[in-house]
């Protein structure tokens, strides 16, 4: 029997949905053309200013301090991708990369390295397997992004899943959105808690409300949120947006940020800044009665290209086979099983019942090529709608796996070395590509983020239900790929001189949540970049003796930043106190490593070049 | 690739034959043999064995050829090449194994095409030119269920002319000449991140991962060309291709370029180990910290 046949009667045995089609995201010409453009450039016939903007149109941007390299954003709308779809991406990193991809905070899969005059072939292959890295970067809608339990979460009011997937199909090549004063981004939730729809241009959660008698399905929407130099918190726009408005409100929102957005000032043109200087009152008056104009306006044809219909899973998932008993896991330690550790950190039971939704725990977003395999046939074979979607903690989770199934889900990933624990608890810490590509970097926090996930495996940090909640994110600069504003505690790099020595260091930050109740941290000192860690591993040793009873360390840490501590730390002054020894350097004479940044033996200088915003 | 796999299942031979007769041309004042293209696929392969008029060699480990080789196979371990690849030494080897001058040689190996690519380029350039490359590796040929023996194959020693092809090679003085002529081009094709790390001045880096593709070790000759293309080579281009040690990536770029007809290429088989150990300068890129992507 062939590989392929095996594998269909297989899924057949275990009730796997036939593939989902082709989602024809790319578009062949548009590979062709880039590869053109690239030679003119060579030649000289376009400017580089104006080649730049091509580039970034078609998802490649300039990778650090290497002109002749890139780095190819894949979008991957609503985070949701096949197992032929990481197989592509499996090839295309081995032939044109570095032999691995990268999930990233926004849910694109990013490839790095590549040589300018490969984009093209890269494209190519993508486009194959339906995906595309049109308008993943430069001044558009960017990739929409999904709670990657939509469809899945018990608290949900339905799944948001089609309308992120019409809305992203609306925008991209839209020419209404081709030359925004800036990118734009568009989140969905699912419910109350996951998603991150306050700090998005557009927010969306899904919300049922009766009207006349009828249950109206709807969304909460929120506007003028973003994370960055300096971030927003988005507003609400209206008690219910019912969902025959979405597409006015997404267009309306766009047009006026388009009309009425900051050209000239590269630091504030972002949609947040107008909505903050315009005052959010006003703004929110412009936004409705734009969408009248624009619902007045819109012929059919344009209102048809939004198809939510069309974007509905009309597979029958096949149901599980039950309830299975599972290994008992209500308390792990660090010398449990691995399965069982895993179990416990790694899967979380769906709303269909018996079926779970698996983590893959990466290091920053991290995987190779030969793991992408592995992890594509677990897909087509143990997730009963055989896709994964990417995380914002730059993981995968893998869906619709039957319990019955998960020992051979986990034993699968065991042998590419994928299985780790920890992906749902606070050592699954979160990083930007920092210096080992971006232009904007100053730090390596992408190190950084892989060197605090091992040292918290290492210490079985992921098994203390009590850390579970609270998240760790770190950004290579102020810009905030890293997401560090909405970490339990996050970290943004920079370079400080400590005595006479110019040094890596992070700016630290309490307090900050996603979903719907999201809030920004709030910075608190600088940390040398070597004493990242052992500050937080003191946070959480003073937490230990801190808390009240049944308190997570991000409710303890919240508390802190309020001044409501309970105990002999009330604020965050007294933090500081407490963690001022933590963050001494030994002299430098002594110690010269630790002035220098992770993944460097050599003096520490802060180096940037021209930012394209990596965000 | 997927033709070949139904056909083997099915045992229909002669429409294979029929291909093969197309792609294979008898070789200029040698009737009974034929001139192989770059590269040889299986189909061909398959038929030249059936009918005894080709040497296939094997450079895997000798312990791999024992546990089973293509019919007819001898062993060239390519370590064993490498002990002594003098020209006149490599003479000598394609006598042991009873080539002679104009029979065609077909190379394969379990290393991607690489160390094939090797052995292929070293018999070239002894004057041994009618040598072509299996399409596919050993494990590929297996794994659709191709001919496998086990059986040691020797043949009678035969005489075999020494004409060293001067034109095939680069040593370093000729690279460091070459870096400051027009028209000549260094490729690098080491993976991207050794490349970053340091590599010969105003080389250009054609990693050997994309040169081959989907259970062939060299894609297909017009995917070849339009990447190389992209990279504004021009086709009347002299280049010299390079890798880590001992030519085997290189190796593999070499015939790539050929296929993508590029063909004034040399291989600088002593690679950057040499250069290093000349002393000689590097460039490097120390701007970032590239090697931390890495998910091992
Ligand atoms: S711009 Fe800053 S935050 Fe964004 S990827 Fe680069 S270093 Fe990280």
């Amino acid at each position: 029997m062939t590989r392929a046949r095996a594998a269909a009667a297989s899924q057949k045995q275990r009730g796997v949905s036939p593939p989902k089609p082709n989602p024809k995201w790319g578009r062949e010409e548009e590979t062709e053309y880039f590869a053109k453009k690239v030679k003119l450039f060579r030649q000289g016939k376009i400017s580089e200013d104006d080649f730049r903007r091509f580039r970034l149109q078609h998802g490649a941007y300039g990778s650090r301090l290497h002109a002749d390299y890139s780095m190819v954003r894949i979008k991957v709308p609503s985070g949701e991708i096949t197992a032929d779809q990481i197989e592509k991406i499996a090839s295309l990193s081995e032939a044109f990369s570095i032999g691995s991809a990268h999930v990233s905070t926004r849910q694109n899969i990013q490839l790095h390295w590549v040589q300018l005059e490969d984009v093209s072939e890269v494209m190519r292959g993508l486009v194959e397997s339906g995906l595309t890295t049109r308008e993943a970067c430069g001044n558009t809608v960017r990739n929409v992004m999904c709670s990657h339990f939509a469809g899945v979460c018990p608290n949900e009011a339905f799944d948001a899943t089609p309308y992120s997937m019409a809305v992203a199909r609306f925008f991209l090549r839209n020419p209404m959105c081709q030359n925004l004063p800036r990118k734009f981004k568009v989140n969905f939730g699912c419910c109350e808690k996951h998603g991150l729809v306050k700090v998005a241009d557009i927010g969306l959660v899904p919300a049922i409300k009766e009207i006349d008698g009828r249950q109206v399905k709807g969304f909460r929407v929120y506007l003028g949120g973003g994370l960055g130099a300096a971030s927003f918190i988005g507003h609400p726009l209206e008690d219910f947006t019912p969902e025959d408005r979405v597409l006015s409100t997404c267009m309306a929102t766009v047009r006026l940020f388009d009309r009425h957005g900051n050209r000239e000032n590269m630091a504030r043109n972002r949609m947040r800044y107008l909505v903050h200087e315009t005052g959010w009152e006003k703004f929110q008056k412009m936004v409705l009665k734009e969408r009248t104009a624009v619902e007045m306006t819109t012929s059919l044809a344009t209102a048809a290209s939004y198809d939510v219909e069309s974007q509905v899973d009309k597979r029958a998932l096949p149901k599980s086979n039950g309830i299975v008993k599972l290994p008992m896991f209500d308390k792990v330690t660090k010398d449990s099983p691995a399965f069982e550790r895993w179990l416990h950190t790694n899967t979380v039971p769906q709303k269909q019942q018996g079926m779970f939704t698996v983590f893959i725990t990466l290091g920053a977003g991290d995987i190779t090529a030969s793991q992408l395999r592995v992890l594509a046939s677990a897909i087509r074979e143990l997730s009963a709608e055989g896709v994964a979607r990417t995380t914002p903690q730059q993981n995968f989770a893998v869906r619709y796996v039957r319990g019955s199934d998960l020992k051979e889900f986990f034993d699968r990933l065991s042998t590419a070395g994928l299985a780790n624990p920890g992906a749902l608890t606070v050592a699954s810490a979160v990083g930007c590509s920092g210096t080992t590509s971006c232009n904007l970097a100053i730090t390596n926090s992408h190190r950084l983020a892989k060197e605090v996930q091992r040292r918290f495996l290492e210490l079985g940090l992921d098994t203390d239900d009590s850390l579970a909640d609270a998240t760790i994110k770190i950004s290579g600069c102020p810009n905030s790929c890293g997401q560090h504003e909405i970490a339990t505690i996050g970290f943004f790099g920079g370079a400080t001189r400590i005595g006479n020595t110019m040094s890596p260091t992070y700016t630290m930050l309490f307090g900050g949540s996603a979903g719907e109740q999201g809030e920004l941290g709030r910075a608190i000192m600088r940390v040398p970049a070597k004493r990242v860690i052992d500050t937080i591993l003191k946070i959480i040793e003073t937490y230990r003796t801190e808390r009240s009873q049944g308190e997570t360390l991000h409710q303890w840490v919240v508390r802190i930043v309020k001044g409501q501590g309970a105990g002999n730390v009330k604020n965050l002054d007294d933090m500081k106190k407490v963690l001022v020894p933590a963050i001494q350097l030994p002299p430098a004479e002594s110690d010269p490593d630790a002035y220098r940044d992770y993944g460097s033996d050599s003096k520490f200088t802060a180096k940037t070049a021209r930012g394209e915003c990596a965000a | 690739m997927r033709g070949l796999k139904k056909a083997a299942k099915a045992k229909v031979k002669p429409k294979i034959k029929a291909r093969a007769v197309k792609v294979a041309k008898k070789a200029k004042g040698a009737p009974g043999f034929v001139r192989l293209p770059i590269v040889c696929d299986a189909d061909l392969l398959r038929t030249l064995v059936r009918k005894k008029s080709v040497r296939v060699v094997d450079v895997r480990r000798a312990e791999d050829y024992k546990a089973g080789h293509i019919p007819t196979a001898v062993s060239l371990p390519l370590a064993r090449l490498l002990e002594n690849d003098s020209p006149e030494r490599v003479v000598q080897i394609l006598e042991e194994l009873g080539i002679t001058e104009k029979m065609p040689v077909v190379v394969y190996d379990d290393t991607f095409g690489a160390l094939a690519a090797r052995v292929a380029w070293t018999f070239q350039y002894v004057g041994h030119t009618n040598t072509a490359l299996l399409e596919m590796t050993f494990s590929q040929w297996k794994g659709l269920g191709l001919e496998v023996e086990a059986k040691e194959n020797t043949f009678k020693r035969a005489k075999h002319p020494l004409s060293v092809n001067k034109e095939m090679y680069a040593d370093a003085p000729y690279v460091e000449a070459a870096q400051s002529q027009q028209g000549k081009l260094l490729v690098d094709s080491r993976e991207r991140l050794n490349f970053l790390t340091e590599h010969i001045p105003t080389a250009r880096n054609i990693p050997y991962t994309m040169l081959g593709s989907n259970g062939s070790i060299l894609r297909k000759a017009d995917e070849l060309k339009r990447m190389i293309e992209n990279r504004g080579i021009p086709q009347d281009s002299e280049i010299i291709t390079y890798c880590g040690s001992v030519g085997t990536l290189s190796g593999l770029a070499y015939y790539a370029l050929k296929l993508a007809g590029y063909n004034n290429v040399k291989l600088y088989p002593k690679s950057f180990k040499e250069w290093k150990s000349l002393g000689k300068p590097k460039d490097e890129f120390k701007e970032a910290n590239y090697w931390d992507l890495s998910a091992e």
